[in-house]
């Protein structure tokens, strides 16, 4: 069954993220971001050095799927230009809607990818983008 | 079972959702509507249809007649002591906060306090927070212990003569058991305040008597006792009504409207702004007739099994903590957690399983952090669940344990 396969992946997932989970020393961007539905909320703190997105941390609660997608996009996003960044997001917000190329997401979101499956689960889709959403929310507003 | 014999009036329950059978539990949250309600409401629009209180033709009348005989019928459902006590409103949320905006407001004065139960639905908790903030009273947090029952102490030490409103349901969406709402109703009549009882979640499960309770408003959503959405109804004692000043104005709810100002009608009308919804009242009339056929202490009685039934089966798979975790009291729903995993993440797959429960805070935030918990998931039951689907239930919990990798 389809979501066997997807929580086996998230559960093997979220067993790496330790690494992930704590704050980021000398942040330049903190932001939170919460599913008021659900209850869920992280705080999603990222360190940039002229344009490269050096560290990212997050702290919070919630759901195995928002928790496996936030310590996916860290370990994605981390050493990336802010610009290659925004572009890997819409990518994969464009592949939880179902509207993005598999060769392509397959490519470039490596290991992020195994979380496509959720397209096929709407009521899930708010998990699987919160620290999606508060990134792109963050990089958006940096200048601000 | 009873259920063997009502399961057959809803179609929806015969429909298979993705090859299985559906599983509904989420009856706290909204029921499904039998057959009968749904041509009532048919009916009302194909033979009765035109606006009431405003034609002098005979359909017209036969409108107002369906309208105001839904009022009487309401009226004996609640055992109330006249029709004009019955407003209609949208839902329960609409009359609670008609009473805070109307009542509220008015009453209300610094430094006196709206005593409001923790586990209240927003419903019930954020008007009075909000007309708290506007008049300069304060709210006073009821606790219940840790079998989620608000003891004689508690009420006795936090209702007193400052207390103007007290807000409390007959029985909480997410704990599940009837609030001693008689004893709280006539403490704050004796220190001169009245009691707003949000009924919501027990008018489909018990006999809800305003008159033996007491109450001064009472509220409840037609959609949780098989009725349509879009239907509400509060119930007050008629002098606090007519004392009371509108809530919304408009249309039918005036006595003579001049450049000068505007005298109002007398309750009910004053309170029903604007044309009512007569197919779903309807409807409700219905669905109440639907009730009574049956007998709520028999379906009381049979969710109570149901309930039992699925406690006892949560117990026996172990790891799972149930809120409350012990009560003598008996249970129309049941709010629990699977230990380690997210209600969100237990819900997708049970309903894999064709199971629907509701995860999530279910609109009692402050409760939950009281709880210390941020979500959790409930099962609630109606008179058309079985133990078939109680025993479906159970293995869409066990089966979520395994797929999350939990236990054996």
């Amino acid at each position: 069954m389809d979501l066997n396969n997807l929580y086996s992946q998230i559960i093997t997932e979220n067993s790496r993220a330790a690494h992930n989970r704590r704050p980021v020393p000398g942040a330049t961007l903190s932001l939170e971001g919460n599913n008021p539905s659900c209850g869920d909320d992280i705080v999603l703190q990222v360190k940039i050095e002229n344009g490269i997105i050096e560290d990212l941390g997050f702290v919070g609660t919630g759901c195995a799927i928002s928790q496996a997608s936030a310590s996916l996009m860290i370990d994605l996003i981390k050493g990336k230009t802010v610009e290659e960044a925004k572009s890997l997001v819409d990518l994969y917000l464009r592949m939880i809607k179902g509207e993005a190329d598999e060769k392509e997401y397959i490519d470039r979101l490596e290991d992020c990818s195994a979380l496509a499956g959720v397209s096929k689960v709407p009521a899930r889709v708010k998990c699987a983008v919160l620290a999606w959403h508060t990134l792109e929310d963050a990089l958006n507003n940096q200048n601000v | 079972m009873l259920s063997q014999y009502y399961k057959k009036d809803f179609k929806i329950l015969s429909k298979l959702e993705n090859d299985m059978r559906l599983v509904y539990l989420d009856n706290a949250a909204t029921t499904q509507k039998p057959d009968v309600v749904l041509a009532a409401v048919k009916r009302y629009y194909t033979a009765d249809n035109a606006n009431p209180h405003r034609g002098v033709y005979e359909l017209a009348m036969r409108a107002t007649d369906v309208h105001e005989n839904a009022r009487s019928v309401i009226a004996a459902f609640l055992n109330a002591e006249r029709a004009e006590e019955i407003i209609f409103t949208r839902n329960a949320t609409e009359a609670l906060n008609l009473v805070a905006y109307s009542y509220g407001l008015a009453n209300l004065k610094t430094d006196d306090e709206i005593a409001v139960a923790i586990s209240e639905h927003h419903s019930n908790l954020v008007p009075w927070q909000r007309v708290a903030e506007a008049t300069g009273a304060k709210i006073v947090y009821l606790y219940p212990n840790e079998q989620g029952e608000y003891t004689e102490e508690e009420l006795t030490s936090k209702i007193g003569k400052s207390t103007k409103i007290l807000a409390m349901a007959h029985v909480s969406n997410v704990l599940g058991i009837e609030n001693p709402v008689k004893f709280a109703t006539r403490l704050v009549h004796q220190n001169g305040g009245i009691a707003v009882i949000d009924c919501a979640q027990s008018v489909a499960h018990m006999k809800v008597d305003v008159r033996d309770i007491d109450a001064d408003f009472v509220a409840f959503s037609g959609h949780k006792i098989y009725a349509p959405m879009g239907i509400g109804v509060l119930y007050g004692k008629y002098d606090l009504l007519d004392a009371m000043p509108p809530f919304l104005s408009g249309g039918d709810m005036i006595s003579h409207v001049h450049e000068s100002g505007t005298t109002y009608a007398k309750p009910p009308r004053k309170f029903e702004a604007g044309t009512c919804n007569l197919g779903d009242e309807a409807g409700l009339v219905e669905a109440i007739r639907y009730v009574e056929r049956i007998d709520i202490d028999k379906i009381r009685e049979h969710e109570t099994e149901l309930c039992k039934k699925a406690l006892e089966g949560l117990n026996s798979l172990g790891g799972i903590d149930i809120y409350p975790s012990v009560s003598s009291k008996s249970r129309s729903l049941i709010s629990f957690n699977i230990r380690g995993v997210h209600p969100h993440d237990a819900a997708t797959i049970m309903d894999s399983y064709g199971v629907c429960v509701r995860a999530g805070h279910h609109c009692a935030e402050p409760l939950m952090e009281r709880l210390g918990i941020g979500s959790c998931l409930r099962a609630s039951f109606a008179i058309y669940n079985d133990m078939e689907d109680v025993d479906i239930f159970i293995r869409s919990v066990e089966q979520t344990r395994k797929v999350m990798g939990i236990g054996s």
